[in-house]
Parts: C-alpha cells; structure tokens; sequence
C-alpha cells in the first residue's frame, strides 16, 4: 500500500516532516519502558536483582523454573486452550460472516455481541461460573424439580481438567473482538459485489466466501487474531476463574510464584516469563505457519475447480448459534450477578434469593464513586492519547509511505505478547526511580502500553484497506494536505475511529497490573476494587463491582454506535 | 553504691533509647510522635477480602481521625504479596525513604521474608503506649510469629485460631480428631476439602494434621532438614494418601482460597471447613452467605493459633502516623470492637487483667455469637511450626501430586 502511495507523494515533492514525527515518538515513548522493564525481568531471570541479595548472575533461577513441578502439564494445558480458543473464536466468526453476511440476523448478532466487548473479562468469566457451575443459577433453575439434586452435583463444569470451561470463557470474549473487528474490515472489502462476480461465474454463495472473501478478510483481522492467540495464551484472571487449578496453566502458575509469600520464587518467575514470551513468539509462528498451509491449501481446491462446501439454513443456523452463544452467556452471567447483588442469602437450590435486599448496594455505592472517576479519567485520557498518537502513525504512512520508524512498528505489540506481570515489575521499578508512581502520568501512560497496541490494531487495517483514490480526489480539490484529512478522510474513517476509541476506553477500564503497579495505593479504579473484593468470594459485593465494572465501557460503547450509526454523508 | 550503678544502667538505657529514636528519625517523646503524625496520611496496605475486616479498618480510620487528626487510608490488596513486591521495588529503585507504604497487615512468612530482606522498619513496639497491656505470656504468639521472634518489629492487632465451619443440618456430630476425620471422610466421600495447597490455609490444613500425627509434636517448633522432615512426617501423608481420592472433586481439584471454600460450604458442596477465623461461622450466618445452620469446632487436641500484625516497611512516609495507628488498633476500645461478634469476632491480644475495670466491662458486655466457641471450648492454642515444616509440607505435597 505503501510503495503505491509513493508516486503520488513524489509527485507532490514534499512529505509530512511533521507527521514522519509520530512513528518515531511512539517508538520512543512505548519501547522504553517497555525495554526497561524487559531489562530488568531478564537480570532477574539470570539471578541479579540486588534488592531481593541476587548479585550472582547464573542459571539457577532456569534450574529451578524447570524443577517446579507439573511445569510440563501446565505447559501443554496453555497451549491446547490458548490454540482452541484462539482457532474456534476465529472459525466462529469466519463462518457467520460466510454464511450470514448482510443478513438482519447478522447485524442483529454484531449489534449484540459488540457490548459484549466492553464487558471485562474477570467480570464475564465471574459471570459464567455463577451461571455454570453445579451449584449455578442454571442448576438451582433445574433442581431439585428437573434434576432431583438436593446438592450439587460433583462434576468439574468449572476448572474441569481438560480446560475446556476456559475455552467457553476467552471465546465470550474473543468471538465479540474479532467480529468487531471482522465487521470493520468487510466494510473495506467490496463483498456485495465480488459476491455478484462469483455468482455470475457459477459458484455458491459458500464457496465464494472460502476462495475469495476469507482469504481478504483474513489478511485484514490477522493482527488482531495474534492478539487473541496471545492473550489465550497469556492471561491470569479468566484463568483463575475457570481453568483447571492443579496444575493451573502457565500464565496462573507465573503469578502464583511472583505472588509467592517465598520472594526467592522471584528469580525462577522471572525465568518463567522470559520462557512465557518465547511460548507465545513460536505459539504465533506456528500460527503462522498454519497459515501458510491453508493458503497452499486454498489456492490447490481453487485451482482444481473450488471445494464442495456446504451451505444452507443448517450451516447458517449453526454458525447463528456459535455466535449466539456468547449473547445468552454473558446476558444469563449479568443477570444472576444482578440476582446476586441483590440478596440476602441465596443458597442451593433455592432458583431465586430467599431474602433480597439493597443494603450491599447502598453501602458500596459511596466507594464506587472515587474508583468510578479515576477510571473514567484514565480511560478517557488513555484513548485520547493513543488515538491522536495512532493516527499520527497511520497517516504518516499513507502521506510519507512507510518509512524506517513506521516499519518497526510492530515492536509496539510488545506489551501484548509478554505477560503483564513479568514486565510491569520492572516498570513498577522505574517509575520509583522517577518519582512517578501514583502519580496519573503513570497510570495514563502505563494504560497507554496496553491501549495503543489495540487501537493500532483497530485501525490499522481499515486505514490502510481505505481507498486512496477518495484522498486524491480531495487533495485535488481542496489543495491541502489538511483539509483532505479532516474534511474527507477522517469522516470517512468516523466509524472505524470511534469504534477504535470504546475499544481503547474498554481497554484501559480493564487494566489490572498496571494500575496496580503505577497506582501505589494512590489511585485505583474499579477494575482493581472489583478483582480485590473478589478474593472475598461474597456473591454480592463480586455483583455490585463486577457490573460498575461493566458500566462504564458500555456506556461508551452504546455512545461510539449511535455516534457512528448517524450518516454524516 | 549499687543505687548509682542502676541509676547509671538506667540513664545508659534512656540514652540508648534516645540514639535509637534519633537514628530512627523519631522524636524521642510519644507526645511528640502524635504531634508530627497530626495531619499525617497512613496508607495501610490490607488484604480486603473479608468484608467485616474492611468495615473495622473503615472505623479504625474514623476513630484515629477523631482521636489523633491522623488520615488513615485502606490501600486494598488480593494478595499482602502485592505490598512485599511494592516495598522490594521501592529498594530496588533506592527510594530509602518517602516510600508509599506506611502499614501493612502481615503475619508469618511474609513477616519472615521482609525481615530477613531488611525491609522492616524497627523495632517500634516499645515505643507504643498500650503495648505494655498484651498479653505477651499468656499468648506467646504476640511476639512469637511462626516461631520467629518479632522482636518489636510488628505490632500485634488481633488473634486468629483454627476452627472447622460445618453445617450441623447436615452433620451432627462432626469428627473431632484427625483420624476420626479420615474415618468420616470414608463413609462420606467427596464432603471435604481445603484450598490450594500454597494458599497459607490449604498448607495450613496440612499442618493441622501433623500436630495430631506426629511422634513428637514438640520437635515441631524447631528448623527441620529434608531428611528428618521425611521421616517425621511419614504418618502424615500415610493419611494424606488415603483421604486425598475422598476429598471434594476427588482431590483432583482444590478451591483457590478459603472464601473460596466457603462458598462450597454455603451451597452443599461440601461439609466441613477449615478456618483460620473463630467467628467465621456467626459472622457468615449474620451476612446471609452462610447457613443458619453452621457450626463450629476444633479437635480435641487443640488447634493452631496465631497472630495477626501490623508492622512498618523501612522506608515509610509517614512512620509517626503508623505508629499512632498501631497503637489505636491496641487499645481497648479498638480490641473490644474488633472482638464483636457482629463485626469480625477476634479474641483480644490484650491482657484482660491489666485492664481498668471500666475497659475490663466493655469485653464482658459482648454477646457471644450463635456459632462461636466459648474460650473453655476453644481449648489451648498450639503454637505454629516453625516455617521450615510449612514450606516441606507444601515442596513434598507439589512433588507428590503436581504432575
């Protein structure tokens, strides 16, 4: 796309200095920290960290990373359910825009699943157990009439050995995502009419989506497909809630040894984020590979002719419940929240609570407030920055062509792929030493990390997908580099911007560590009260701060849909 | 002639104590300390999942306001790790003073650890008015944690004791020996369980056993090696291996903490309990999340207590206004509240006995609750192990079952 656009900005004579500006300024402000606190977990890893008396580097913190035990089965559960919910989140979504793109069903389904994407995760994997569990809100509904339990049944619906509990959980999550993402990507593919071409040419429906859309659409959402892998790969508090706990996987037994009472465990949990960053580099080359394979895959059914695919109301039907199932979930995990917020006592198997009350509600209702606007502030601040930093970026491609700084951008993903913890100790670190914890430029910039990364991957598709020739009609008409962006590209690009903000804003409100880590006790949001009061396992206070949790990124993101469903043109 | 020797020893010990406040940075008086804490914020970093906990520290916080215009802040933590890592990171950047924790409520290991890492300011206990009335004979643990001496490094604020939470609708008449345990779980296979084995209650429950197991329970309180720790704990996992298969989910799978465990219990999933909180159960059955029809015991041999503190890492901020607050938190007021059944419900650390009539009434004056043990049933407090056996206990569990 790039190499494209140089002749148009040759011809001109001039680049953007200013705007070469941005790539350079986000590498700065993002890969310091970042490195720092990389640095630092690495000289742990091999036994340095003077404060804890590590002075003699070696490798026995890798002696004893690989000594704990049942390291090899938590191994192999993370990889089996991060490469599951990462692959059935990603077919989920490829089979309902197959088989239902441009059906009401579908907007329908993209309407309902995009809130979804504002609910936390810790607040939606609560929400999945309440409802789940054998003693959940589906069994109590149940029993004893249907089931004739009088106790719960002991089966391991939640943490069961396989993982699959925390495959169902991230695919809540994950499916929303990347048909967010999906939806703002087609929006750049001309569907309706490639569909035509297809058509006129002899193929079904179905197989003009597997030979030509997919693979368009894929190139577009593969970023944010890493991501998800990534992050199945790599997250704790879903994890803690649904995965099995004997051996947790990898990412729940890191914390556990960096959360240890015994602070010697430091050394080897640093080893063991170094290894966990390595997991998810080949985890995405592996990925990568595969995708390789389906393309040669791809190109020999297309060269012999095109596969059989199936299609029909059952397909679609099937591909409408797959996406279906996160809506019900996450509606019926909010409800029994709701329910549970609300009582007074509420034990098994009674279907509603015995006794309600708003005691707990008004009693926490006044310390919400405080975490309520440090969140908002935050978040605001956090997308704020990161879109006007984001689109910086872009643009500077499109106007200057992807030079030095815009092609090492990728290095901006970093945050995402190392696990939190290990690289937000040594950032905890550095902000001490500059005098900045608690303070909120570090809780803004700490959310950035996190922030920016999925703006760039929001936007970047759609933004490099945009058709230039819109731009050269507007720089021709108007003359000015300026007015062409804010006048038409920008407008254009309204929906995929604001969608990007309620995911930035999502993002932020979510952050646990960091805001941990940069907030010293001094700020916190509801996030950190929310998964702070949940170590108390009380049903309602979990409730009450699970949905606050939820409220405030819904809010934003039912204003980012009326703000970007109104035509401007 | 000895009379001017005392007097020297005693003027010797006054210096003493003097160089030591002026090296502290303190002033050397109390009336000056609750003069420079006047106007003080105290972040005090406090594990917050117990709600009950949460509501005393919130009137901790009004009271100290009232009494000594000190600004109290309950910085709430998951994990007490979470303040340990923050104070390791605050060395690691050499901030040696200005530090942003002031208190933190810790016992055991974590005591242990920040102790042995020189991150612990001290000692201060001496400094501390009401610290003359706990009980410091009548229970060791107040200034014995896990068999390590505090010496004057963190300030007692509350005792904790093990008990078992069972539903008597469902069990009458609980097994009240570790054996006698295993004998039930037999005839009631998949009703018991106890948290994570490195969640300090699931370890904990663990120890339990071995006090009761163990050849000489006395050997307990010393360091052990791997070779004789093998040896003297084989009776216990005897037992182990048999009970394991019978626990909740088979023991294939643990709740990750005791809350956790608790909410087992509520629902039916299991019977029995173990706790660290003797009014775990009445204060559970007060904020509907247990069932009216809990109950407590312990073993007929006794049971592990401990101690709750608050200590003050080394590079505090605001060390004069921690002080103040660590003293508040021993007065009677303060102990006769955190003792209410209704509120958290935890024994005193304080010497009833030392006490002025009228503070000796306010503890008389508290009703029992429904389902806490009187202090004769609660029976002596066994000490706990020193922390070498903890931490094999927990290296031979993993090595044994974490495959």
């Amino acid at each position: 796309m790039g190499t494209a656009l140089l002749p148009l900005t040759g011809k001109r004579g001039t680049g953007s200095p200013l705007l070469a500006l941005f790539p350079a300024a986000a590498l700065l402000l993002f890969l310091a920290p970042v490195l720092a606190g990389l640095a630092s977990t690495a000289l742990a890893a091999f036994g340095y960290l003077p404060a804890l008396g590590g002075t003699a580097p070696g490798l026995d913190p890798w002696r004893r990373l690989f000594a704990v035990p049942g390291l090899g089965a938590s191994l192999g559960l993370t990889l089996r359910t991060g490469f599951l919910a990462a692959a059935v989140s990603l077919a989920a979504v490829l089979g309902l825009c197959a088989t239902l793109h441009g059906s009401r069903l579908f907007r329908w389904l993209s309407r309902m699943l995009a809130p979804l994407l504002a609910l936390p995760h810790a607040a939606a994997a609560i929400g999945l157990a309440f409802l789940i569990a054998p003693s959940g809100w589906v069994s109590r509904l149940l029993s004893p009439g249907l089931t004739g339990w009088q106790r719960p049944p002991d089966i391991a619906i939640v943490h069961d050995p396989f993982g699959l509990c925390l495959v169902l959980g991230l695919t809540l999550k994950e499916i929303p995502y990347l048909l967010f993402m999906a939806v703002a990507a087609l929006e750049q593919i001309r569907v309706r009419e490639q569909l035509a071409v297809c058509r006129t040419l002899g193929h079904g429906r179905a197989a003009a989506w597997l030979h030509v859309l997919i693979p368009q659409l894929y190139r577009q959402i593969r970023l944010p497909v890493y991501a998800v892998l990534a992050f199945s790969l790599s997250v704790v508090d879903v994890a803690v809630i649904l995965a099995p706990t004997e051996p947790p996987p990898f990412s729940v037994l890191l914390f556990r040894l960096f959360t240890d009472r015994d602070l010697g465990l430091f050394f080897p949990a640093s080893a063991g984020a170094l290894l966990q960053l390595a997991l998810t580099v080949a985890a995405i080359g592996a990925w990568r590979l595969g995708e390789c394979a389906a393309g040669g895959l791809g190109r020999r059914l297309v060269c012999r002719g095109g596969a059989r695919v199936p299609e029909g109301p059952a397909v679609s039907g099937f591909f409408g419940a797959v996406a279906g199932l996160p809506v019900l979930l996450s509606l019926g995990g909010a409800l029994a929240l709701a329910l549970g917020s609300l009582s007074r006592s509420w034990f098994f198997p009674q279907a509603l609570p015995s006794a309600w009350t708003l005691a707990h509600w008004m009693r926490h209702a006044p310390e919400l407030l405080r975490p309520a606007g440090v969140t908002f502030a935050a978040a605001l601040a956090a997308s704020a920055v990161g879109l006007f930093l984001v689109i910086g970026c872009l643009q500077n491609e499109r106007v200057n062509g992807r030079n030095p700084a815009a092609r090492t951008l990728w290095l901006l993903y970093t945050p995402l792929l190392v696990p939190q913890i290990a690289f937000l100790s040594g950032l905890q670190v550095l902000l001490v030493r500059l005098g900045l914890d608690g303070t909120w430029t570090a809780l803004v910039g700490s959310h950035l990390l996190f922030v920016f990364p999925y703006l760039f991957l929001s936007l970047a598709d759609p933004w490099r997908a945009f058709d230039l020739r819109y731009r050269t009609v507007a720089l021709s008409l108007s003359g000015s580099r300026a007015r062409s962006f804010l006048r038409v590209e920008l407008p254009l690009m309204r929906r995929a911007v604001l969608f990007a903000f309620a995911v930035g804003f999502a993002v932020s409100a979510n952050q646990y560590l960091p805001t941990l880590f940069a907030g010293a006790g001094r700020l916190t949001t509801l996030t950190v009260e929310a998964v702070t009061l949940a170590s108390g396992n009380d049903p309602r206070v979990t409730g009450i701060y699970a949905l606050a949790q939820a409220a405030l990124p819904l809010a934003v993101f039912a204003a980012a849909l009326a703000l970007g469903a109104r035509r401007r043109f | 002639m000895i009379a001017t020797l005392r007097s020297l020893t005693v003027t010797a010990a006054v210096f003493a104590a003097l160089r030591l406040a002026q090296a502290q940075g303190l002033p050397p008086t109390w009336e000056g300390i609750l003069e420079r804490a006047r106007g003080q914020d105290v972040y005090w970093n406090a594990w917050a999942g117990d709600e009950p906990t949460n509501a005393f520290i919130a009137w901790v916080g009004r009271r100290v306001k009232e009494t000594a215009g000190v600004n109290l802040v309950h910085v709430k933590l998951s994990l007490t790790a979470e303040a340990v890592s923050r104070v390791v990171a605050e060395k690691a950047a050499g901030r040696h003073e200005g530090g942003s924790i002031d208190l933190i409520w810790i016992n055991g290991e974590n005591f242990l650890a920040m102790k042995e890492q020189g991150l612990l300011f001290g000692p201060f206990t001496h400094r501390l008015p009401h610290f003359g009335l706990v009980d410091t004979a009548g229970k060791p643990s107040t200034v014995i944690d896990f068999t390590v001496p505090t010496e004057g490094y963190e300030s007692p604020w509350r005792m904790a004791r093990i008990v078992y939470v069972y539903d008597a609708a469902r069990l009458p008449r609980p097994p009240r020996s570790i054996p006698a345990m295993l004998d039930w779980a037999r005839a009631n296979p998949g009703r018991i369980t106890h948290p994570r084995i490195r969640n300090f209650l699931g370890s904990t429950f663990l120890k339990q056993a071995l006090y009761e197991l163990i050849d000489d329970p006395g050997r307990l309180v010393r360091p052990v090696g791997e070779e004789e720790f093998l040896a003297r704990s084989a009776p216990l996992w005897r037992w182990y291996e048999e009970l394991k298969p019978l626990l909740w989910r088979r023991g294939e799978q643990f709740p990750e903490s005791g809350p956790a465990m608790r909410a087992l219990l509520a629902d039916g999933e299991i019977d029995i309990m173990i706790s660290f909180n003797p009014n775990e159960a009445t204060a559970g059955i007060a904020r509907g999340i247990l069932p009216p029809t809990v109950r407590t015991f312990v073993l007929e041999r006794g049971t592990i207590g401990n101690t709750s503190f608050v200590a003050i890492p080394y590079n505090a901020r605001h060390k004069e206004g921690a002080l103040v607050v660590a003293d508040f938190l021993l007065t009677p007021e303060s102990q006769a509240r955190a003792m209410h059944p209704e509120g958290m419900g935890n024994p005193t650390v304080l010497d009833l006995d030392r006490l002025a009539p009228e503070d000796r009434r306010r503890f008389a004056a508290l009703p029992r609750g429904v389902a806490t043990l009187s202090p004769e049933e609660l029976g002596r407090a066994l000490p706990e192990p020193h922390p070498s056996w903890m931490n094999r206990i927990v290296a031979e569990w993993e090595r044994r079952y974490s495959r």
